[in-house]
């Protein structure tokens, strides 16, 4: 079997899947990472989202021969390590005060999502909110929650940078 | 699930009681108390005993140790309660141990929450199987999860009044202690001694006053884990050995594999076998088992093969439409009678038909099971699902594996989503999978370890079990001054029951109760004869969050809307007054109450809109609740958009305000998506047209307006949450269409308006 070396959340990681399977499924089924979640397979639900080179991407569509020495991070990590960590942090914790999740399952794509949009973009606007989060769908209906939880997190950063 | 309410009352099932506010009681007498293994008081009731399942490899949630056990004390003075329902976003982890917790008087710091597997302890006292459904969840474990509580709570102070030698009197209790004068003891230290006190004859449940959990807004219990990616779902599990399995199901409903070449298939790396297997409604299919997903899905994207139609193949949603105008303009079935001549004298008349789709409920986590056979030679099976029916499916498994129920462990795995898909009579994926593995295990070169059996997106959208489509049609005879004088209603739409367990249960004389829910029972005190048509068809149909109040509440909200407008009456105004001669007062109160908390906290009639937005109205009652909507809307490029909304809720005590909240707030989302563009299953040549979120399109987070949810105070046992938000809301907001545009929408979901 082939093997590529993934720059997976600041490790490099060996895995043995064929270069076309796509990221998710690489993640799931040989690394054991669940986290990024399988909600269409085709791009259309954001369920799986992760960082490329801190960019929101859909991993079930990219496959992992296209990702290269890119820095991917995943909802496992997200918080913790790479430029957005402190976004992820601030998003994590605005999500449990704000009681986003219901089911949960969309949840960390939702969560990468708005950590790439606060990490790029401190003070986003609803309209820049709504342009961003366009491709994450939730079934339960936390959207209110969601915009909620990021206009928090955005001021907590703020907050946090003002005191640093 | 409305209708389920009246299971417990008439259901030849062994259910304990039909009366929530008894069904403790009754059960009681089964309650046993013993000492854990590594110590710490276990209660749980007393189940058949059953064998101890094999312990889960490192992913799948620990079980406790006692099969039926509830609560267990374990000796850091942790406190682990066990939930009999699925948890798939409702809060069912969360609010019943706060129900438990608040008899117990934990501190919410010791609580620790699983769901419980399939078993005879677990089933709903009221309805006697184990499920999550018809907005229940609360209502019923109210004395039955704070009774436990309450248990639990006498023994530990039998316990420490005995080892301090003073009356039971003397002692309180207080975040996990029991204390009396200065002497205080955590529940941990007691709880040997708890396991060998008797069961106190009877407990006295705490007052609303003197509630310290109950009422107070909790966050979700595992919403840390969410937050990390960490919490594990059906999807999720990972098994050592497990390979995961795709079913090609025909493209008809029912249709059957007529001939396979499974050669290219085979040929992909990572792909153990293909193999033909039954379907549900009587079809088969062809099995892909892999080492992973992407394997699977690859192979069966290369399989080859001709299908032998199934019952419906021809059919199409045109067709099908035809035929409902056709069986509308005769009904055989009349579920309230009323003599509708006075329609002679009519002033003018409304003539109002109209049409709803098949609609998909397209969970975010698509339907999977995992089956572990490596002990079928011993009679034995172990599987892992998200069932909101648990005994139904455990029963289902093994009779497809030709088991005996309590020998097949069913783990209840925490879902993303369900919205009623995971309560299938038929138990349909859950055969399907069953039949899957077991096939599997006689496949050349094939590993008795577990397989997990998933479900694409398109799987989901195609794989049937759908809400009916539905045709309305009511003649309204009105007076000079617009008041009815005779409504004739009638309503074709396949039953959801017919055919199931639950027939003798929720059909009455022919007529399907799921399909007139909300019609029946309105408050507006109109002279109505109301006849339905149950067209039968081979197209696989599914209660849809809120059930026959998606369609129900949409007709009779909307004519509502149009019968103020008739009688030059402000339509919250005409609401009021038509109530007034309702005969039942305590819910006629509860309609008023919930409409004024939303006319109050909106500024409706006392704000004025800015231009080009327009108010829009609607309250209806569902599971026991009452929920009532005032939209702001305006119209874009011919198409509605929310500014706000505004909600007031009857739903008596709400047990935890954050996610009641969430609730009304979801049901909402959940039904803005009738309206939304695209959102329609339809048939073509018996297939369905659509595939993917692409093509039936949820609604996005910039659909979704600002939402205020306001409930009515109330002491009175809880009613339902999960479903009540959604009814009203697509109502709601085609009378605000109505208001700015002067059109009735009567075809969901809306077209655009010129």
């Amino acid at each position: 079997m082939p093997t590529t070396t993934l720059n997976l959340n600041g490790r490099p990681t060996p895995v043995q899947s064929d270069p076309s399977t796509p990221l998710l499924w690489v993640l799931r089924d040989e690394l054991g990472l669940c986290g990024s979640k399988f909600g269409c397979g085709i791009a259309a639900c954001g369920a799986c989202t992760v960082h490329v080179d801190g960019q929101a991407t859909r991993s079930c569509v990219l496959p992992i021969a296209a990702v290269g020495a890119q820095a991917v991070t995943t909802i496992e990590a997200v918080g913790e390590q790479g430029p957005a960590a402190a976004a992820g942090a601030a998003v994590r914790a605005a999500w449990i005060a704000h009681d986003v999740a219901q089911c949960g399952y969309c949840q960390s794509g939702q969560i990468m999502g708005a950590t790439a949009l606060l990490a790029a973009n401190p003070q986003p606007s609803d309209a820049e909110i709504d342009a961003a989060m366009a491709g994450n769908v939730c079934r339960c209906g936390t959207y209110p929650r969601i915009r909620a939880a990021i206009h928090a997190a955005a001021k907590s950063l703020a907050s946090s940078k003002k005191g640093a | 699930m409305a209708a389920f309410d009246r299971l417990g009352a008439t259901s030849a099932a062994p259910a304990a009681s039909a009366a929530p506010s008894e069904s403790g009681l009754s059960r009681r007498a089964w309650l046993q108390l013993s000492v854990a293994a590594g110590g710490g008081l276990l209660i749980g009731f007393g189940a058949p005993p059953q064998a101890e399942a094999a312990e889960p490899a490192a992913a799948a949630p620990k079980p406790l140790p006692q099969p039926g056990a509830f609560v267990q004390i374990r000796p850091d003075n942790t406190v682990e309660i066990r939930v009999n329902r699925l948890d798939f976003g409702q809060g069912a982890l969360t609010a019943l141990p706060m129900l438990l917790a608040e008899e117990m008087d934990l501190n919410w710091s010791q609580v620790r929450a699983s769901l419980a597997p399939a078993g005879e302890a677990y089933k709903d006292p009221n309805f006697g199987i184990q499920m999550t459904g018809g907005s229940t969840a609360i209502a019923h474990s109210w004395p039955h999860y704070r009774q436990i509580g309450a248990t639990a709570r006498a023994v530990l102070v039998q316990a420490a009044a005995a080892q301090w030698g003073v009356p039971v009197s003397a002692c309180r209790t207080e975040a996990g202690q029991v204390i009396a004068g200065a002497r205080r003891a955590s529940y941990a230290s007691l709880a040997e001694a708890a396991a060998r006190q008797p069961l106190p004859a009877e407990v006295t449940l705490k007052k609303a006053a003197d509630f310290r959990l109950i009422g107070r807004p909790k966050g979700r219990l595992d919403a840390a884990l969410t937050t990390r990616g960490e919490k594990v779902y059906g999807m999720d599990l990972r098994l050592p050995e497990q390979k995961t399995a795709l079913l090609q199901r025909a493209p008809s409903f029912g249709g059957q594999v007529a001939s396979l070449d499974a050669t290219a298939a085979l040929a992909i790396p990572g792909v153990l076998a293909v193999f033909e297997t039954p379907t549900d409604r009587g079809g088969s299919g062809v099995a892909i088992v892999a080492t992973g997903y992407w394997a699977a899905k690859q192979a069966r994207d290369a399989l080859k093969v001709s299908w032998k139609d199934g019952p419906a193949a021809g059919l199409s949603t045109a067709g099908l439409f035809a035929r409902f105008e056709e069986e509308a303009r005769a009904p055989k079935l009349t579920a309230r009678a009323h003599d509708v001549s006075a329609a002679r004298g009519a002033a003018r008349t409304i003539q109002a038909s109209f049409r709803f789709p098949y609609l998909a409920h397209t969970p975010m986590e698509p339907l999977n099971a995992t089956f572990d056979l490596s002990e079928l030679a011993r009679g034995k099976a172990t599987v892992w699902a998200g069932s909101q029916f648990q005994t139904v499916d455990q029963g289902a498994i093994a009779q497809t594996l030709g088991l005996k129920p309590e020998n097949v462990t069913l783990n209840t795995m925490p879902a993303g989503g369900g919205f009623g898909r995971r309560a299938v009579p038929s138990s349909d994926y859950l055969r399907e999978a069953a039949a899957l593995a077991k096939a599997w295990l006689a496949q050349p070169g094939a590993k008795p370890g577990p397989v997990k059996v998933m479900w694409s997106r398109e799987d989901d959208v195609q794989g049937g079990y759908y809400r009916p489509m539905h045709l309305h049609r009511v003649d309204i005879a009105l007076d000079a001054q617009g008041r009815p004088l005779a409504w004739d209603h009638v309503i074709v739409g396949q039953s959801l029951v017919k055919g199931t367990p639950f027939e003798p249960v929720l059909v009455k004389d022919g007529i399907d109760h799921t399909m007139t829910e909300g019609v029946v029972e309105n408050l507006y005190g109109l002279p109505m004869r109301l006849r339905v048509s149950h067209p039968e068809l081979p197209i696989p149909v599914l209660w849809w969050r809120s059930v026959g109040h998606t369609h129900t509440a949409y007709v009779m909200e909307t004519l509502a809307d149009e019968l103020a407008q008739a009688a030059g009456q402000d339509p919250v105004a005409w609401r009021l007054a038509r109530w007034k001669a309702a005969p039942e007062p305590a819910r006629l109160a509860r309609h008023v109450e919930a409409l004024q908390l939303a006319v109050k906290q909106s500024g409706y009639g006392q704000r004025k809109l800015p231009a080009g937005q327009a108010w829009g109205v609607a309250v209806h009652e569902s599971f026991g609740s009452v929920v009532a909507y005032v939209v702001e809307v305006s119209l874009v490029e011919g198409r509605p958009r929310l500014h706000r909304v505004t909600a007031g809720v009857h739903a008596n005590t709400v047990v935890n305000p954050l996610a009641a909240r969430a609730q009304i707030e979801g049901g909402l989302v959940y039904g803005l998506a009738m309206i939304q563009p695209g959102v329609a299953i339809t048939l073509k040549d018996g297939r369905v047209e659509q595939s993917q979120f692409s093509d039936y399109p949820p609604p996005r987070l910039s659909d979704v307006p600002p939402i205020d949810v306001h409930f009515v105070p109330s002491d009175a046992p809880p009613t339902g949450l999960g479903e009540p938000g959604t009814p009203p809301i697509a109502p709601a907001v085609a009378n605000a269409v109505a208001a700015l545009s002067g059109k009735r929408l009567r075809e969901l979901p809306f077209a655009r308006l010129a």
